[in-house]
This record gives C-alpha cells, sequence and structure tokens, in this order.
C-alpha cells in the first residue's frame, strides 16, 4: 500500500463536554475507498465532517488528536488555506443533495462558480468544463441539464450532480456521507459504480460513510466499524465481513434478514447504543453482548491486531 | 379464506397543471386470512398510495375494495368507522404518528375511546396487555413518546394498531427508519404477533431483504401497476419479469463480490407521463417491439408450473 493521504490519529470530538469520539486512527491512501460504518450515534458523520472541519463550533469540536492530509495537521491551518483544501483537494457529499445544492442557481452556475474559484476559469472554458462534468457523472443531455434548477431533476440526478460538483476541482479524498441512502435501489447501484469507476481512474481516495453493510461489502477495500464513539473493528472488507472478530460486528452480521432463513426468528442484539454520556467505563457493547466477560465491563479494550484489529477482551 | 380483495383498484391524482397521475392502476390481489403479501418498488411505484387508498385514507377513483366481504370503496363513513376494528396500519414515522401530547397509555387506547369500547379501568388494562405483548416496560403508559427511543416508539404504534384485535394491518415502511439492530427486534416482534394472533399484514417496503423474510406471498409494483406477484420463494429465487431481476440483482449483499449484477439505466420515469405499453420498457435490457405497444396484461405464464402471476411478453400468459 501506498503512503496514505490521510491520517486520522487518536481523533476526540466533544459536545458539551462530553466525548461523542474517542481514540478514531484510520488512514487512507490515494485510489483507496475505506468504509466507516456504524448505526445512528456512532460517531460515523462527525469523525467525517471534522475532516473537512465542517463541525458546528462550538456546540461540537474536535478536542485532540491529529487530521494529517499530505503531511499536514489539517488542524494547524488557518481557515483560509483551509477554505482552499475544502473543494480543491477534499471534497464531500452528503445524503440529500437538496440541503447542499443551492435551490435559486441552475445547476451550472453553481458549478461555474466552483471552477471559475477553484480553477480560474473564463466564463466559457467554465460552462464547458461544468457540461463535459456533467456527462462523466452520467447525466443526459447534460447542456441542457445546466440550465436546470436542483427542484427540476430526480434525486438520483441531483446525487449525479452534486457529485459532479465535488469533482469539479479533481480532489484527491472525497468524504461520501451516506451518499446512496436516499435513493432507489437501482439508482444507488449506478451512483456507486460511479464513484468506484472515479477512484480507480483518477486514484481518488474515498471515504465511504454507510450504515448499510451490503454496500461496503460490495464497494470498499478496507472498513472500520464504530461503535459508541470508538472504532471497535478494522480490516479488509472481504477479512472482516468473513471473518469478524468483535462480537459487536459479529451480531450486526448475524441478524441482517439477508443472513437468516426466510421467517426464522432473527438472533437480534438486545437493548439500545448508549448515547454519549452514558456510555460505560469498559466497552460500550458489553451491556448488549452475549460474549461479555467481567473485564469487558471495567477495563476499555485496546484496539488489538496487525492487519486485522479488533477492540475486543473475548473475541471470536 | 380470502380476506381482502382489490378488484381493479385504481387513483388518479390532478396535476397542477391540469392534467393527471396515474399512481394505482388496475391493481387486482387477495390478502387471505392470516397472510403476508410484501408489496415492494420504488419511491413513485405507488405502493403507499396503494396502502392508503384500500385503508380509504386517500379516496379510491375506481374499483372495488372487498374486505371480509364488504365494498369498502362504497362504504359510508359510519361503516368505514365499524371497519377500523378490523383493519388498522402503521406508519413509517413513529414521531409524526403519535401525539406529543397525549402519554403513551392515552396513544395506544385512542382506538378503544374513539369507539366507544370499554370504561376507564378495563381500558387500562387492555394498555397494560397490549404492552407487555408488544415488549414495552410496564412503567410505559405513564410517559410521553419523546421518552422512547425510534425502536420503541414502533412498539407503540404497533400496540395502538392492535388495540381492536384487528384481522388486518396495513404496515408502511414500518422498520425502515430504524437501525440494523433494532429493526430486527421489530421484525421478531411482527412475526412473534402474527404467530400468535393470526394477523394479515400487507407489508410495504422498498427494502427486498426485509420483505423476503417477512412474506408469504410477494407482489412487485413499478410505475402504478402490479409487474409480478407470487409466492416470495418463486419470486425471489426465480424471478420473471426483468425488473424483479434487476431489483433483486440491485441489493448489495455482505459477502462476495457480486460481478454479474444486472445494471439499469436511467431512474422510474415521470408517473404523469409514463411511456406507453410495458412501462419499464424504456430500462428494460430484453425490451421488444411488442413491449412499446399495449400494456402487457398480469397473469400466470403458459408455459411454466409457477403459482405466480406476471406482466410481460417474454412470459405470455395462458389463454
Amino acid at each position: 500500500m501506498s503512503d496514505p493521504l490521510l491520517s486520522i490519529e487518536d481523533l476526540q470530538i466533544s459536545a458539551g463536554g462530553k466525548a461523542v469520539v474517542e481514540e478514531v486512527n484510520l488512514s487512507i491512501a490515494p485510489g483507496e475507498m475505506v468504509g466507516l460504518v456504524g448505526e445512528s450515534g456512532c460517531g460515523k458523520s462527525v469523525t467525517a465532517l471534522s475532516v473537512l472541519r465542517l463541525l458546528a463550533e462550538p456546540q461540537i469540536g474536535v478536542t485532540g488528536g491529529r487530521l494529517i492530509y499530505d503531511g499536514t495537521d489539517l488542524r494547524t491551518l488557518p481557515e483560509k488555506r483551509m477554505e482552499a483544501i475544502r473543494g480543491d483537494e477534499i471534497a464531500m457529499i452528503f445524503q440529500e443533495p437538496m440541503t447542499s445544492l443551492n435551490p435559486v442557481f441552475t445547476i451550472g452556475a453553481q458549478m461555474a462558480e466552483s471552477l471559475r474559484l477553484h480553477r480560474r476559469l473564463s466564463a466559457r472554458a467554465a460552462r464547458d468544463e461544468a457540461g463535459a462534468l456533467l456527462a462523466r457523472v452520467g447525466i443526459p443531455a447534460p447542456q441542457a441539464a445546466l440550465d436546470r434548477y436542483p427542484h427540476e431533476m430526480s434525486g438520483g440526478q441531483r446525487q449525479r450532480a452534486m457529485i459532479a460538483i465535488a469533482l469539479a476541482c479533481g480532489p484527491r479524498l472525497l468524504v461520501a456521507d451516506e451518499p446512496t441512502t436516499a435513493l432507489d435501489v437501482t439508482v444507488q447501484a449506478q451512483i456507486l459504480d460511479l464513484l468506484d469507476g472515479l477512484r480507480r481512474e483518477t486514484g481518488m481516495a474515498v471515504l465511504l460513510i454507510t450504515h448499510d453493510l451490503g454496500v461496503v461489502s460490495q464497494y470498499c477495500d478496507r472498513v472500520a466499524v464504530m461503535y459508541g464513539g470508538r472504532i471497535v473493528e478494522e480490516a479488509a472488507a472481504e477479512t472482516l465481513f468473513a471473518a469478524p472478530r468483535h462480537r459487536y460486528t459479529e451480531a450486526l452480521l448475524a441478524t441482517i434478514p439477508a443472513a437468516n432463513a426466510p421467517g426464522a426468528k432473527l438472533p437480534a442484539i438486545p437493548g439500545l447504543v448508549p448515547p454519549p454520556g452514558q456510555r460505560p467505563p469498559g466497552c460500550a457493547f458489553a451491556p448488549r453482548c452475549r460474549h461479555v466477560i467481567e473485564r469487558c465491563r471495567t477495563e476499555m479494550p485496546p484496539l488489538d491486531g496487525d492487519a486485522h484489529k479488533a477492540r475486543c477482551w473475548n473475541p471470536a | 379464506m380470502t380476506l381482502l380483495s382489490l378488484d381493479r383498484l385504481s387513483k388518479t391524482f390532478p396535476t397542477r397543471e391540469g392534467g393527471s397521475v396515474k399512481a394505482v392502476t388496475e391493481v387486482s390481489l387477495d390478502i387471505a386470512e392470516g397472510e403476508v403479501l410484501g408489496l415492494v418498488g420504488e419511491s413513485g411505484c405507488g405502493k403507499s398510495t396503494l396502502g392508503r387508498t384500500l385503508l380509504r385514507l386517500i379516496e379510491p377513483s375506481s374499483g372495488r375494495i372487498l374486505f371480509g366481504g364488504r365494498d369498502l370503496a362504497a362504504a359510508s363513513p359510519r361503516e368505514m368507522r365499524a371497519v377500523r376494528r378490523d383493519l388498522q396500519v402503521v406508519f413509517q414515522d413513529p414521531f409524526g404518528a403519535l401525539n406529543p401530547r397525549h402519554s403513551v397509555g392515552h396513544v395506544i387506547a385512542e382506538p378503544l375511546i374513539v369507539q366507544g369500547i370499554g370504561t376507564r379501568a378495563s381500558r387500562r388494562a387492555r394498555v397494560a396487555e397490549l404492552c407487555a405483548l408488544v415488549g414495552l416496560p410496564e412503567t410505559a403508559p405513564s410517559r410521553y413518546p419523546h421518552e422512547f427511543s425510534g425502536g420503541q416508539r414502533q412498539r407503540i404504534a404497533i400496540a395502538r394498531a392492535l388495540a381492536l384485535d384487528p384481522k388486518m394491518i396495513v404496515m408502511d415502511e414500518a422498520v425502515s427508519a430504524l437501525d440494523v439492530s433494532i429493526q430486527s427486534q421489530i421484525l421478531n416482534l411482527i412475526s412473534d404477533l402474527r404467530a400468535r394472533l393470526g394477523l394479515a399484514i400487507l407489508f410495504i417496503s422498498h427494502d427486498l431483504s426485509v420483505i423476503r423474510h417477512v412474506s408469504d406471498r410477494i407482489a412487485v409494483m413499478y410505475l402504478g401497476r402490479v409487474v409480478e406477484i407470487g409466492p416470495a420463494q418463486e419470486v425471489m429465487e426465480r424471478p420473471l419479469h426483468p425488473y424483479t431481476q434487476a431489483l433483486i440483482s440491485a441489493i448489495p449483499q455482505v459477502g462476495a463480490r457480486q460481478a454479474d449484477r444486472i445494471r439499469l439505466e436511467g431512474e422510474v420515469p415521470d408517473p404523469a407521463h409514463p411511456p406507453a405499453g410495458c412501462a419499464f420498457h424504456t430500462r428494460c435490457p430484453r425490451a421488444m417491439e411488442v413491449c412499446r405497444g399495449a400494456v402487457p396484461p398480469l397473469g400466470r405464464p403458459a408455459d411454466t408450473g409457477r403459482a405466480g402471476q406476471v406482466a410481460c411478453y417474454l412470459h405470455p400468459v395462458a389463454s
């Protein structure tokens, strides 16, 4: 594997004096697609936002650790430099494109703005480039699409347009937060194929945040599973899904309907995810774990292992 | 025995431009007592409209809704109120469906109050019974919906739907907003209740793996019409309609990379301007000339020993 493009080191994020994310270490190499997976409230989305320094401070902010991008700690950069990096170097796409596209400007105008700003293209050249980008993300009749407003497009087209905008400056890292969760399954496949093709073609790295284990399994090289604000397991996707070590990952994979005979009782995970501030002192999963041992309740397990890491005192 | 029978049920909405959208077109299907029928399709296919129309939350444009021998499409408001005892609904969003100002006990007892059933004391006893049935804590009735998690709120909605001991529940994306670990708790609850109470369920979802898990039979909708319907195993393991095949193939599975997944181009067309003939022909990898002509009829294919029905010219219907 080549040198990482991004290394998240000992990241801690806090809100209202409570740690929301702790001890997160994760790196991404050029051209790699890494999945960050977990259920609501596990801390995956705030981890993603912190990379772009987009957390809603002061309510929530990074309180420890380093975000090394291409040799520089993003946390130490002045906001001006960070602004240049956002878009130019690191781009982000979200679940609902309607919230990040501006409803009063046409798609073409929004793309041209970013192209003129970051790449200093003329108006004419920016429009040509915008059309080419729309064509590349698979929007039919791209020239006509430039003059459309976001509400005139379908959900899938808007998501493509947002990807086109994100790609406008040729980012080296794309952070994609649930990019296909709001889309139909046939359109989801198209969008994920598109991202997969782009990273293979351009060497763009992708950090894919999702709750969907199937998506991660089909598209990611590596996967990190989060629970209760920490990464509890990390491995090559193939390894992790074939032989999970952490008891949470194991239980999660066992409980999905597709892993069970139709109609059979699902091996459910009892209880709920503990909210930040109410996490137990030991492993956050201990109260729900059927393999819990005494030590799990009192002592936080370390993230152990080389290629296949797990934070578990009693792993599978 | 057949409990619910839809006979060429249609729902057309007027558009602002003076046109119309056929959200549901001539859907005919049956649900037997105690049966779970899964209704699956992508956004805009009409599955939710179908659910709401058969409940008369939306007025049907034409067709019949036979429930326990009575045509609901022609029922008076008074008759409908009586029918609601036997026909209930659970929606996706437990936040929107539960009145935040009422205690959980009141929320669950509401159908009993509306129907004028029981005394205060007997209703309280019934609420306690229902809480136990759906796995809510004994203290739940005196608390408020916002104090509960999404999964618990869905249990509250289910308890309320069960209050009148209905014969059938329409569940519209009832587990779609839940995390995987909570979703399986609710799916287990649904199969438990089904086994104990002999409930019939119309289970509407966009998620085929969930549908496969809970359903006896599956109906697949595309742009307002049922394109394939049959026993769950037959539809999932040997789908005939190219749309069903693509839908199943598009689900990303945990495990080995699926190399030969069917890729559909484009998206579901605008229901206000559906393509002529088979509405799927614009995306169908196997479209033929005939598909652009008339709408293919839904029926049992002549050439196979199948129990289900399909609407596709690749599989001509037995005459």
